[in-house]
């Protein structure tokens, strides 16, 4: 199942093997609002409206109880099915789409009452370092303080009205085939088909694996279009196996080493949450506020002290709390977003950007671009002079007059960049995989990487701070900072080898630390990143392994090292039954070696390797040793994977159909139009179009939605920047139906306008079928489709469509909901000048109120 | 070449004689095209490194001769990509030498129309004194409460998926002990 993604044309090299795939007999499924090169080589397309992935998920979620196609063993064994819930709970099916706990006035949910039964008051709100109107998903551990990994209430029948499996089966009753086919344009025999394929293709003997890119994420409901498709592989037994599991397809190279190490700022390293200010807070009461005792998080001690100590080496040390209190405390949302509209009111006054543009790749591009404006000074560091360094004298709003450079009192430093082939260091890449780039020339003039930078400005603002008094200077004198140089290069490279055997840790000795199970919290072991522990084990690089695929077995545990441990699927104690056999000889892949006492297999087993299927507890165990045999789920409190999220989701325990923040439609479920957590920028330079049922919705009639082009890179740095892509994608374009370019005139290879109530963009217009008009709640529904890759700058030039996006976010990630707005189309080209703005206004008049859904809270 | 050499290296023959009978390969071949060689046979050194772009992470062998890049290709070791690359991969020497790269810092002062040069050393001095002063007026120390906060929300930082895990972990570690804490990436982009 590819859905939520491009996967032919945006990660082609990984598709080959979706195509090897096809060649052995499996069924490849395209779930896409457009028709593409994916859907063109997939056995089935299902063309889905925008925005409505919850309603099919939700809709398949039915058809699995409903028709008995679960996989019993494992939903009983591995997951929380049988879980009984707070008998305080109340499901969204009883409050018009509204969970227990909603509070209107804060816009925000207390989640006391979603606990498992017989747990004391288990959220602990406003404890842990998530929370409130402002709260961030928590990566790091749940559940709770279970005894021996074991929640209060169970059912191993699951009859119980209360247990999770019964929960489950009321929440999605309503999620017919035909709901379905009325909310998501999906007909109703396709979508029995997709079904039938799906639950056909899972079992003991074959499993289904799920694929996803930013179609999924980029939504005011992001995080809950993953849960659903969790829920969906759960029940299947598609998790922790070979071939099943949900795949995100990243779309950077190292995206997932920088979720990793994290520059994010609700995040440490490993997924350690960054501390909130609290009272009286010192670092065994936030470990305590914040792991739950059982399952591998009952370390999180261990790994944060070793942290600190790779932080502070030895100025942290068990008297000073190892430094804990040299961590700044966060407040609420510091995300990119709320910082960005901090630079526009005055407050957020210095800017790094480093390989990113915001300027065509963010949201409300205006906005940003007015947020630029307003810094006292910025530093752009890439490899090309990108919109974001030059919106100073060549963005829109120059054009427009609304800018001009005399205006602007940012200082604006641009610092070129090494390239990928210029130092060396490590990528993550989507699989969890580090490799190691080594260094092929060295870069020219002022090119410099951004290990360099870093160093040597931390160097010097060490250098002017040093001697201070000043307590708040403590943290940054204290730092451990000093890296070997190369100095064969002559500018002083820091050694890249040195910062990943420190990410990898040392012990007393100074020896590399074999793996995160070494890792202590009495201050004897340093680690920078703990599921990066191990990396460097033996004193060897493992990110630079590159032994042959065609010299090992299919699995290729010697090339390169996937975190954690060098596992390369994780959960996989799931692919051995409760007895710790093979579900089936086709799908063996880790087993308990009864001989040995041992597990083993094809990959590095994910549960202690000595621990017995039948292994139970002791009263006082702890941490993993707390988790039983049969529960492969390690990282969760009690071991299993969850169907029902008690505790860690800020909008629900259960994924729900609501529509997108724009949608010409009202929620067919639910009273509830929108999520109701999502989070809002309600401000005159972030306004929203109005959505259905609310006055002014027939000025913005139709969808939008955004891709990528196999030939261009997001917001165009690397690929606009190249002749060669820029000869093979030269122009901006939009695609439409052949029903809405009669309908409203458009002609192919002519001009559009693209106007929401942000921006007005021009592009060329593509007329083809494959972008079906839906037929929605009994209306044709038309979307349109545009690339974002173009600016202001590069080899070829065009409108950024991100100017069209207005900012609203998922409430448990902060990711903007980029892939779904409303939009009006007509035929020509875009005013020029002040024309364009009095243009964009004429809408908003048109819309209605300026800051559009102002009165629209909770209850929308 | 002898008479007894060119006759048979005549491409009808060739074709006649069999193996490539429709003249499609070998048998076309001119001895022009016999000399030619490929960019990467002569290259001083081939460096093993991965695709920049997107997070398949497919293998790349970079050809260098006389400390310049002659040529990126796919890295058939690779068990993710087995020496394939899309467009964006195969383009990446294009990329890295694209006549649009900056190779000297640019200085844009507050309210100018032009951008200046810079040293780079006097522009990484005069960052470090904006962070600097940046961080010193918009500090908090605690909040109203008394809350121990540590922090600065004067400056923000964005940027890192692009990066390598070891700049990342700089980045975070030098920001977060300077007290900022907007620091961030594409991750919610």
């Amino acid at each position: 199942m590819d859905i939520g993604s491009n996967m032919a044309e945006n990660h082609p090299v990984g598709f080959q093997w979706v195509m090897e795939a096809r060649m052995r007999g499996a069924t490849v499924i395209h779930v896409d609002p457009r028709y593409t090169r994916t859907s063109a080589v997939s056995n089935m397309h299902v063309p889905i409206r925008a925005g409505t992935d919850i309603a099919f998920l939700g809709g398949m979620i039915n058809y699995i109880l409903e028709n008995d196609k679960y996989f019993e063993e494992y939903v009983k064994a591995y997951t929380n099915a049988p879980v009984i819930i707070s008998e305080e709970f109340r499901d969204a099916e009883d409050a018009g789409g509204l969970f227990s706990g909603w509070d209107p006035e804060s816009g925000s949910y207390d989640t006391e009452t979603w606990q498992y039964a017989g747990m004391e008051a288990q959220g602990a709100s406003g404890q842990r370092e998530q929370g409130g109107a402002t709260g961030e998903q928590a990566h790091y551990a749940q559940g709770g303080d279970l005894e021996q990994g074991m929640p209060p209430e169970r059912d191993e029948t699951l009859e119980h009205p209360r247990c999770v499996f019964q929960i489950l089966k009321k929440h999605y009753r309503r999620y017919t085939p035909e709901k379905v086919e009325e909310i998501t344009g999906i007909s109703r025999d396709l979508f029995l088909k997709v079904c039938e394929k799906v639950c056909e293709n899972s079992g003991r003997e074959r499993t289904t694996s799920f694929a996803y890119a930013v179609g999924w994420t980029q939504h005011t409901v992001g995080v809950q279009n993953i849960r659903a498709a969790a829920i969906v592989q759960l029940l299947l037994g598609n998790i922790g196996r070979p071939g099943g599991g949900i795949m995100a397809l990243r779309g950077h190279a190292s995206i997932q080493g920088s979720t990793d190490i994290p520059t994010l700022f609700n995040i440490l390293p490993g997924y350690i949450p960054m501390p909130h200010a609290h009272a009286h807070q010192n670092l065994t009461t936030f470990v305590e506020r914040n792991a739950a005792p059982s399952g591998y998080w009952g370390n999180m001690k261990a790994y944060t002290v070793s942290l600190l100590k790779a932080y502070w080496g030895e100025a942290a040390t068990a008297e000073n709390d190892y430094c804990f209190d040299h961590l700044p405390r966060l407040t609420g949302d510091h995300s990119i977003y709320p910082a960005i509209m901090g630079m526009v009111d005055g407050w957020c006054k210095g800017f790094f950007v480093m390989g990113q543009n915001p300027a065509v790749g963010a949201a409300n591009g205006k906005l940003q671009r007015l947020a630029l404006a307003n810094l006292d000074w910025l530093v752009v560091r890439d490899l090309v002079e990108t919109e974001t360094a030059s919106f100073w004298y060549d963005g829109p709003e120059i054009e427009t007059g609304e800018l001009r450079p005399e205006d602007i009192g940012t200082e604006v430093f641009f610092l070129p960049a090494a390239s990928h082939v210029e130092k060396e260091g490590s990528f993550t890449n989507t699989q969890r995989l580090l490799q190691w780039r080594n260094k092929a020339v060295e870069p020219e003039g002022d090119c410099r990487s951004e290990l360099w930078f870093m160093y040597h400005l931390g160097n010097k603002v060490r250098e002017k701070l040093a001697g201070s008094e000043d307590p708040k200077d403590r943290a940054v004198l204290d730092l451990a900072w000093d890296y070997p140089v190369d100095e064969e290069a002559g500018v002083d490279e820091p050694d890249a080898h040195s910062v990943l055997r420190e990410i990898n840790g040392w012990d007393a000795e100074n020896n590399a630390l074999p793996g995160y199970t070494s890792l202590k919290d009495d201050g004897s072991t340093s680690c920078g990143c703990w599921i990066y522990c191990g990396v460097y084990a033996d004193e060897v690089n493992q990110a630079n392994r590159r032994k042959p695929a065609s010299e090992q077995s299919w699995v290729a545990p010697e090339w390169a090292w996937a975190w954690p441990m060098n596992r390369r699927i994780i959960y996989n104690r799931a692919s051995a039954d409760p007895e710790g056999k093979p579900w089936s000889e086709r799908k063996k892949y880790v087993w308990w070696d009864e001989e040995q006492e041992q597990w083993t297999g094809h990959d590095v087993p994910d549960i202690q390797a000595t621990k017995r299927p039948d292994y139970v507890p002791p009263d006082d165990a702890t941490a993993e040793d707390a988790i039983r045999g049969d529960r492969p789920f390690i990282m969760q409190a009690d071991g299993t994977g969850w169907l029902y999220v008690p505790a860690g989701l800020t909008d629900g325990p259960l994924p729900t159909h609501y529509e997108p923040e724009e949608s010409p439609f009202e929620n067919a479920l639910y009273g509830q139009r929108a999520n109701p957590a999502r989070q809002r920028f309600l401000r005159d330079d972030n306004p929203y179009n109005p959505s259905g049922g609310q006055p002014g919705v027939e000025v913005f009639p139709y969808v939008l939605s955004t891709y990528r082009l196999t030939e261009h890179h997001t917001a165009g740095g690397m690929s606009r920047s190249t002749e060669h892509l820029s000869e093979l994608m030269p122009e901006m374009f939009c695609e439409v139906s052949p029903e809405l370019a009669e309908k409203v005139g458009l002609n192919n290879g002519g001009w559009a306008t693209i106007v929401t109530t942000r921006a007005a963009i021009e592009a060329r217009v593509l007329v083809t079928d494959r972008l079906a008009p839906l037929k929605v709640q009994g209306e044709e529904t038309y979307l349109v489709g545009m690339p974002y890759h173009w600016g202001s700058k590069g080899v070829v030039k065009g409108d950024s469509a991100n100017d069209l996006i207005g900012l609203s976010l998922d409430p448990n990630v902060h990711i903007g909901e980029y892939k779904v707005a409303t939009c009006d189309i007509r035929p020509g080209r875009r005013p020029r000048g002040p024309a364009l703005v009095e243009f964009v206004e004429d809408y908003r008049r048109r819309a209605g109120a300026r800051r559009v859904g102002v009165n629209e809270g909770g209850g929308s | 070449m002898g008479i007894r050499d060119l006759i048979p290296s005549w491409p009808v023959m060739q074709q006649l004689r069999g193996g490539d009978r429709l003249a499609l390969g070998k048998a076309a071949r001119s001895s022009r095209q016999a000399e030619l060689k490929p960019r990467t046979a002569g290259a001083d050194e081939v460096v093993k490194s991965i695709c920049p772009y997107c997070a398949v992470g497919c293998g790349q062998r970079v050809y260098v001769k006389d400390g310049e890049i002659t040529q990126i290709e796919g890295d058939p070791d690779s068990p993710i990509s087995r020496g394939r690359l899309c467009p964006k991969g195969a383009a990446s020497r294009n990329f890295v030498q694209s006549p649009l790269r900056e190779y000297r810092v640019k200085y844009r002062r507050p309210h100018a129309t032009e951008w200046e040069e810079l040293d780079l050393d006097t522009a990484l001095d005069m960052i470090a004194d904006r962070v600097i002063k940046t961080r010193g007026e918009t500090w908090e120390d605690e909040d109203e409460e008394g809350r121990h906060l540590h922090r600065t929300l004067g400056f923000a930082h964005l940027g890192g998926a692009t990066l390598d895990n070891e700049e990342n972990y700089l980045i975070k570690k030098f920001f977060t002990a300077m007290g900022a804490i907007q620091i961030e990436n594409q991750a919610r982009i």
